[in-house]
């Protein structure tokens, strides 16, 4: 099931330098977007244009009176195929924002458009479908507005049968949903929810991704909390995406993946989580997550991230929703192969994706926090150890295992008990030596709890100059009343 | 990051866990000058901690192209034509005759040979150009359903019905699957069928199929040509996006 991806590396003009270059200059383009809230994204479906032949002319913008010419010989020639011909080069013109451009600004030219792609002859229909799926990858809102009069079109198609063409639309709708508002304005009144449930009942794989694709981009608006994702939990979507996310034989990773993130993003905005609850959705992720902790360990596959992030997410979101008294009637919450399978998923973040670690602990203490079942797994697998050896990595990280410590820890004595002796004590020594008043903070908490439940661990730091770590700390305003009562707790017990 | 050995075969066995710890608190745990409490975290949308997982996100999104390429790749077969009754297209590629047929054929109404994009319009047009019974039903109640899938809203003219649909679901106004009813073909099941056989314009009665007279027998109500959508010509729409990473995380 997890095979690896199709497509092996094709020889490119630009070296692997120059790759890693562009690629951190697009992270930190993304970072910024992120920040300011304008995180848009594509998907353009289109051949691939070899590097070397931009800028050779092979898309040099179109002037109006050739965009007029193709225009006007696509609607009114009279052999099919110059009429084809005539799209295919309005196509290749659009690739380029300049030729986008004039062809909006040419009157009459959308409409000439949608007439083609409602026209009876089914080649001219999927040239012009084409066409406007470059218009949706502009990165200009007047360009996507422009396309506004061929939505309806394009999501009555969604309940046809070419798949090709369905899928074709479905990218061109995700496009245009992402980059303007006023599309999506018009697009939920026009029934997109509704045709897209419809659509979800395809079998057909790639019209499936291409849907959790364009479902995503809906669902990550700013306005989707009230807008989008009160009509989406009525439908039957949820359901249905669940459905096929199941683990099994029978499920694709390019489909997981967008329904992953489809659900995170509905997840986040908490608007009715406890519906998607009794749809199953707990043990949908938990049992997706195993799944993907074995497939860690049989592949190589490097974007497996990609699917676990968004479930981590989900189930992490999710399990703050679970009222106690339903704790108990959740299968996922009383098996500690969730523990084992996160940690496998936390070595594998290690080696591939580092920045993701943080991600994974939230789930470990969403896990760990109230559950003295999972707490007591962590001790019965060994798991302390591994925990510990996350702790250099990063001042975040480092918060975040203390945090789980604690989790533990002040669960009692009993649990207390199998942290020391053990290389708890000399990690918080190495930690104590260090600035950051957030990671000391929280070190501190857990000296505390070690202490007042393991009595021999006060002795065992004082001998090892315990005292003295603490003390470059006093200075600091929010560690100093700590530092105080954790030295009193050490030396009287 | 040493995991035990044993890890992965607790993965891979039963579900369940270890009967827990005994848990026992001292109140002194919590106490002033203590912050720490366990408490589960919840993140909402546009918070910073989700930065790196959604950047990681957008790079894959951007990456992403297709490997479909276009006219080379086509499964080129000598030229053929269509086999529907009537139907005088020709093809050299079989994807392209894929699309033709679902577009065209796939949901035709056996009466007057119109074709419609979804099974969905394809129902409501036989339901009011061929029954005789919605005719007389329309005359007491609302029967004109408004076009949008999961609209409930039905209405008493098909006049009505548009306004519905122009001003509440934002749709155009001459929108082509909402033709109001006309002469040409026949709306009662029995007449002869007298299409012209010149090519039509695209601009004018969307999705007829030209072609010569079907022959028809009376009295069929509800009989169309419905191709089920597993149906696809031995090709399999399992393209999708293949991806390929152009540089490996190392």
């Amino acid at each position: 099931m997890w095979s690896s991806r199709l497509g092996g590396p094709r020889p490119l003009a630009c070296g692997v330098e120059e790759l890693r270059r562009r690629r951190r200059e697009r992270e930190a383009a993304l970072r910024k977007a992120r920040r300011e809230q304008q995180l848009v994204s594509k998907r353009l479906l289109r051949e691939d244009v070899p590097e070397e032949a931009a800028g050779e002319g092979a898309d040099a913008p179109l002037g109006e009176a050739e965009v007029q010419q193709f225009l006007r010989l696509a609607q009114r020639g009279t052999d099919e195929k110059e009429r084809e011909k005539a799209l295919v080069s309005l196509r290749r013109g659009l690739q380029h924002p300049d030729t986008q451009q004039t062809f909006i600004r040419l009157e009459g030219s959308m409409r000439i458009l949608v007439g083609l792609l409602t026209s009876n002859r089914a080649l001219l229909q999927l040239e012009a479908a084409r066409c406007l799926h470059e218009l949706s990858h502009s990165e200009q809102s007047a360009v996507a507005e422009a396309c506004l009069p061929a939505t309806s079109y394009l999501l009555t198609y969604l309940s046809g049968h070419s798949s090709d063409f369905i899928e074709l639309c479905l990218y061109t709708l995700g496009n245009l949903i992402v980059e303007s508002e006023a599309v999506r304005k018009q697009l939920v009144p026009q029934g997109i929810i509704p045709a897209l449930a419809a659509c979800i009942q395809s079998p057909h794989v790639a019209v499936l991704e291409a849907l959790g694709y364009a479902l995503s981009q809906l669902l990550q608006a700013k306005e989707a909390p009230e807008k989008i994702i009160p009509s989406f939990l009525d439908s039957t979507l949820p359901q249905h995406m669940l459905q096929l996310m199941q683990p099994g034989p029978k499920l694709n990773p390019g489909v997981a993946v967008e329904f992953a993130w489809c659900l995170h993003y509905i997840i986040c905005s908490q608007v009715n989580n406890a519906l998607l609850i009794t749809h199953g959705a707990l043990s949908t992720l938990g049992l997706l997550l195993l799944d993907l902790a074995g497939a860690v360990q049989r592949t190589d596959d490097a974007g497996l991230e990609l699917l676990v992030c968004p479930v981590l997410r989900c189930l992490s979101n999710l399990l703050t929703e679970v009222p106690v008294e339903a704790v108990g009637g959740q299968m996922l919450l009383r098996d500690e192969r969730i523990v084992a399978a996160l940690f496998i998923l936390l070595e594998f973040f290690l080696q591939k994706q580092p920045s993701l670690l943080p991600e994974g602990l939230w789930l470990l203490n969403n896990l760990t926090a109230n559950s003295p079942t999972f707490c007591t797994s962590l001790l019965s697998l060994d798991l302390i150890e591994p925990l510990l050896q996350l702790l250099p990595l990063s001042n975040a990280v480092s918060v975040m295992v203390l945090t789980v410590l604690c989790n533990v820890a002040e669960k009692g004595p009993a649990y207390c008990q199998r942290l020391w002796p053990g290389p708890l004590l000399s990690c918080l020594l190495n930690i104590l030596a260090l600035s950051d008043t957030e990671a000391v903070g929280q070190s501190l908490e857990l000296l505390q709890l070690l202490f007042l439940y393991q009595p021999e661990a006060a002795q065992a730091f004082l001998q090892q100059s315990g005292l003295q770590a603490l003390e470059r700390h006093l200075e600091e305003i929010q560690l100093r009343d700590r530092v105080h009562a954790v030295q009193h707790t050490a030396l009287h017990g | 990051m040493l995991l035990p050995p044993a890890l992965q075969a607790r993965l891979a066995g039963a579900p369940g866990a270890a009967e827990p710890l005994p848990v026992q608190r001292d109140s002194a745990a919590g106490a002033a000058p203590f912050l720490f409490s366990p408490r589960p975290v919840r993140f909402p949308r546009d918070h910073q901690f989700f930065e790196d997982g959604d950047v990681q996100r957008h790079l894959f999104l951007q990456e992403v192209l297709t490997q479909v390429a276009e006219e080379p790749e086509k499964s080129r077969v000598p030229e053929f034509t269509c086999q529907v009754a009537g139907c005088c297209q020709v093809f050299v590629a079989l994807e392209d005759y894929q699309h033709h047929y679902h577009m065209l054929h796939g949901n035709t109404c056996s009466f007057c040979n119109r074709a419609f994009p979804s099974g969905h319009l394809l129902d409501i047009h036989i339901l009011e150009w061929h029954d005789s019974l919605f005719q007389i039903l329309a005359q007491r109640q609302d029967m004109y359903q408004c076009l949008v899938e999961g609209c409930p809203e039905k209405f008493k003219t098909s006049q009505d019905r548009k306004d519905h649909m122009v001003k509440l679901h934002l749709y155009p106004a001459d929108f082509r699957f909402d033709k109001p009813k006309t002469n040409r073909g026949p709306s009662t099941p029995g007449a002869a069928v007298e299409l012209s056989a010149r090519p039509l314009r695209d601009d004018e009665e969307a999705m007829e199929v030209c072609s010569e007279p079907a022959m028809l027998t009376p009295c069929r109500r509800t009989y169309s040509h419905r191709i089920p959508s597993t149906i696809c010509f031995g090709q399999g729409a399992s393209r999708g996006f293949k991806r390929t990473r152009k540089n490996k995380h190392q």
